[in-house]
């Protein structure tokens, strides 16, 4: 098994014959991803992806006709809120939006209507998830991955691929890495991935990669202390030496009102029983270190 | 994007909320001028306040009280050009000075631990929120905006109530709520703070003394990823207060933050840029900015990015890392290279580049004599020795 994507994934790609849209379609596809629709509206009945995957108008025709249960999502930032809601409309459980620059209050309403439909939403503003040897949806590089039991969850993009490369350097596997976004409204948060790492067969130990701004580090924390004790887990915490009140790059990456530094979240953590490393670089040690063997 | 407290005001204004009226003045005749007309219209006294997009400008000895026009100019002169938190003050708001019965504190955030704005309000105003937060949490009171109707009047008059008010005052209160929700929603803000809102003591149209809540000051910020789509928020940019290479940085579409180092950053990732910092300073260096080349970053990209570095006459060395996925290596290899024939001075630099096209990369900058390193660890130790070496 895996979390969120694995080989029971029927994707379908919403914005399919974008420049990105198109481009990564493909990587997943290489990747042995079942990619069984993409979407444009106007352009039902093309196929995308040298006749090999069939277009169709609407979302809910992909589900009808291609049996699609999860959705990826690149399609610029105005019209994004509105494909997730199509996507959930449609009765997608999961939907992943690799979108950036979304309005923060744009996604408000949108996080409720998933919730209240009970889908899942992963980002926006975020890489996507991997699967590795079963399924990749989004843009997070192929050849980082090697299949093992090690679950990731991260706020970053390129950070999260070094963490990964340095476990799978190590010869650490991993069973899912999900990519949540750094945006200050995501649909899935630290805590809802480690709930599903603690309740996947397949998972063994947990590395999480956070960063300053906002609390849900030190959520995850506090679940972790009650729930996952028994469980090897290794954070890394990027933002130590980032000035307060300066947006580092990521919508919800800053440290206002003396509040969401580094050093608060690598205290909840270590308070919790995570090891924190000081480098990417380490997590493998500090996995292994946590009673963790591959 | 901060905004001005003038400006500020201006938004509030335009959603109806009880704003007095103020005057924006850059030198102490206009001051002066601006004073005259607050005390022609039966001001007791005025108030100037610095335009600073800092917090603790009244600790600073930004905000003064004058009863003549003529001291008004004096105040007005002492605080225009005073450094605040390294801010040069340019121009100042210049108002009646009203006359406050009570403080309180009310503001609109995005919280995300719940995923919905809330209302927070405090009977204990005039002070920072953060402070009262630290000291006396169980004075602020909040009300959850429902994601779809808003924030509802039931849920603005507990709020009132909370805080101890009554008729009449409650239902300007809960108009002032609902006004505040109104600009954060009109504006695509992501703070709206009115701090403090004050009961002030006034003259009715009938002669006879009454009280009523006023907006005093006014503290918004706004959704960058917004601002595209509200026509005149662009505008509202204070470019004095900007570091000169903010504007470059934003044509370019890179993120960059100035810092004080000595190490120029290179970086694809928001988060792996901030690691990078991190590691700067873990191995004993001190990081000179904060730098995203986004994704997919090309070879112009690349050399606008250098020449930002550079114009920092602080760094000594550079520090290039980059994890493409998206961002093709050998395209910011080639980028480098441009960008040293062209660069106006001779700095140091090592080069990491891992993941896609690598190793085209590696081949690029071999054959250039770039100093290339492998890890991360190893680009940040490297880096920092040779900007140590450099110091010698």
């Amino acid at each position: 098994m895996s979390i969120l994507v694995g080989r029971d994934t029927r994707l379908v790609v919403q914005g399919i014959t974008g420049r990105e849209g198109e481009f990564h379609t493909r990587a997943s596809i290489a990747y042995g991803t079942r990619v069984v629709a993409g979407t444009r509206p106007g352009k039902g009945g093309q196929m995308a992806i040298d006749g090999t995957v069939p277009i169709f108008d609407t979302v809910a025709e992909a589900v009808k006709q291609a049996g699609a249960n999860t959705s990826v999502i690149y399609i610029p930032a105005a019209g994004a809120p509105d494909a997730i809601l199509e996507a959930v409309d449609a009765g997608i459980a999961t939907v992943i939006c690799i979108t950036e620059g979304i309005p923060a209050l744009d996604m408000i309403p949108v996080v409720e209507a998933v919730r209240r439909a009970g889908a899942k939403l992963i980002g926006p503003n975020c890489p996507g998830v991997t699967s590795p040897g079963r399924a990749k949806v989004g843009i997070i590089p192929s050849s980082i991955h090697k299949p093992g039991r090690v679950g990731v969850v991260s706020r970053s993009g390129t950070l999260t691929y070094e963490a990964v490369q340095a476990m799978t350097d190590a010869g650490l596997g991993q069973s899912s890495c999900v990519g949540i976004g750094g945006d200050p409204i995501i649909g899935t948060t630290f805590l809802d991935v480690l709930k599903l790492f603690r309740d996947d067969p397949e998972t063994d130990a947990i590395v999480m990669i956070g960063e300053i701004g906002g609390s849900a580090e030190e959520e995850a924390a506090a679940f972790a202390a009650e729930h996952l004790r028994g469980v090897p887990m290794a954070a890394f915490i990027a933002g130590r030496t980032a000035p307060p009140g300066r947006r580092m790059g990521h919508a919800g990456a800053i440290i206002s009102g003396g509040s969401g530094t580094a050093a608060e979240k690598i205290a909840a953590l270590e308070a919790a029983g995570v090891r924190v490393a000081d480098s990417p670089t380490q997590l493998p040690r500090l996995l292994l270190e946590a009673g963790y063997r591959a | 994007m901060k905004i001005q407290e003038a400006d500020a005001k201006s938004l509030l204004l335009a959603q109806g909320l009880p704003v007095p009226p103020w005057e924006v003045a850059r030198n102490p005749d206009e001051v002066k001028a601006a004073a005259q007309r607050f005390f022609a219209s039966g001001a007791s006294r005025v108030v100037v306040k610095a335009q600073v997009l800092v917090g603790g400008r009244g600790k600073a000895g930004g905000v003064k009280l004058a009863s003549t026009p003529d001291e008004a100019r004096d105040v007005g002169e002492r605080i225009l050009g005073m450094d605040i938190k390294g801010i040069t003050v340019r121009k100042v708001l210049v108002g009646a000075a009203a006359e406050i019965v009570k403080e309180y504190y009310l503001g609109a955030i995005i919280d995300r631990a719940s995923r919905r704005i809330v209302l927070m309000a405090s009977a204990e105003g005039g002070v920072e929120i953060e402070e009262v937060a630290r000291q006396n949490p169980s004075a602020i009171h909040r009300a959850s905006a429902d994601p779809e109707l808003g924030l509802l009047a039931f849920q603005a008059r507990s709020l009132g109530l909370a805080v101890g008010l009554r008729d009449p005052l409650l239902n300007q209160f809960v108009a002032i709520a609902q006004g505040l929700f109104a600009t954060m929603t009109a504006n695509d803000a992501d703070l709206v703070e009115v701090n403090p809102l004050a009961i002030v003591a006034e003259t009715a149209a009938d002669g006879k003394p009454a009280q009523r809540l006023v907006c005093l000051d006014a503290k918004i910020t706004l959704d960058d990823s917004g601002l595209a789509r509200h026509a005149g928020l662009e505008a509202l940019r204070d470019l004095d207060e900007e570091d000169p290479t903010d504007a470059q940085a934003r044509k370019l579409g890179i993120n960059f933050i100035h810092l004080d180092g000595t190490i120029g950053c290179m970086v694809n990732g928001a988060g792996l840029a901030m690691t990078t910092m991190d590691l700067v300073k873990h191995f004993g260096g001190e990081p000179a900015n904060f730098l995203d080349v986004g994704g997919g970053a090309r070879r112009e990209t690349v050399c606008g990015a250098m020449e930002l570095i550079l114009a920092d006459p602080k760094v000594k060395t550079i520090l290039v890392n980059i994890f493409g996925g998206i961002t093709r290596g050998d395209e910011v290899a080639a980028g480098l290279i441009e960008a040293r024939a062209e660069q106006s001075r001779e700095v140091p630099m090592v080069v990491r580049i891992v993941g896609t096209n690598a190793a085209e990369a590696a081949r690029l900058l071999q054959e250039a004599r770039f100093e290339t390193a492998t890890s991360l660890d190893e680009a940040a130790e490297k880096a920092v020795a040779l900007a140590k070496g450099g110091a010698r």
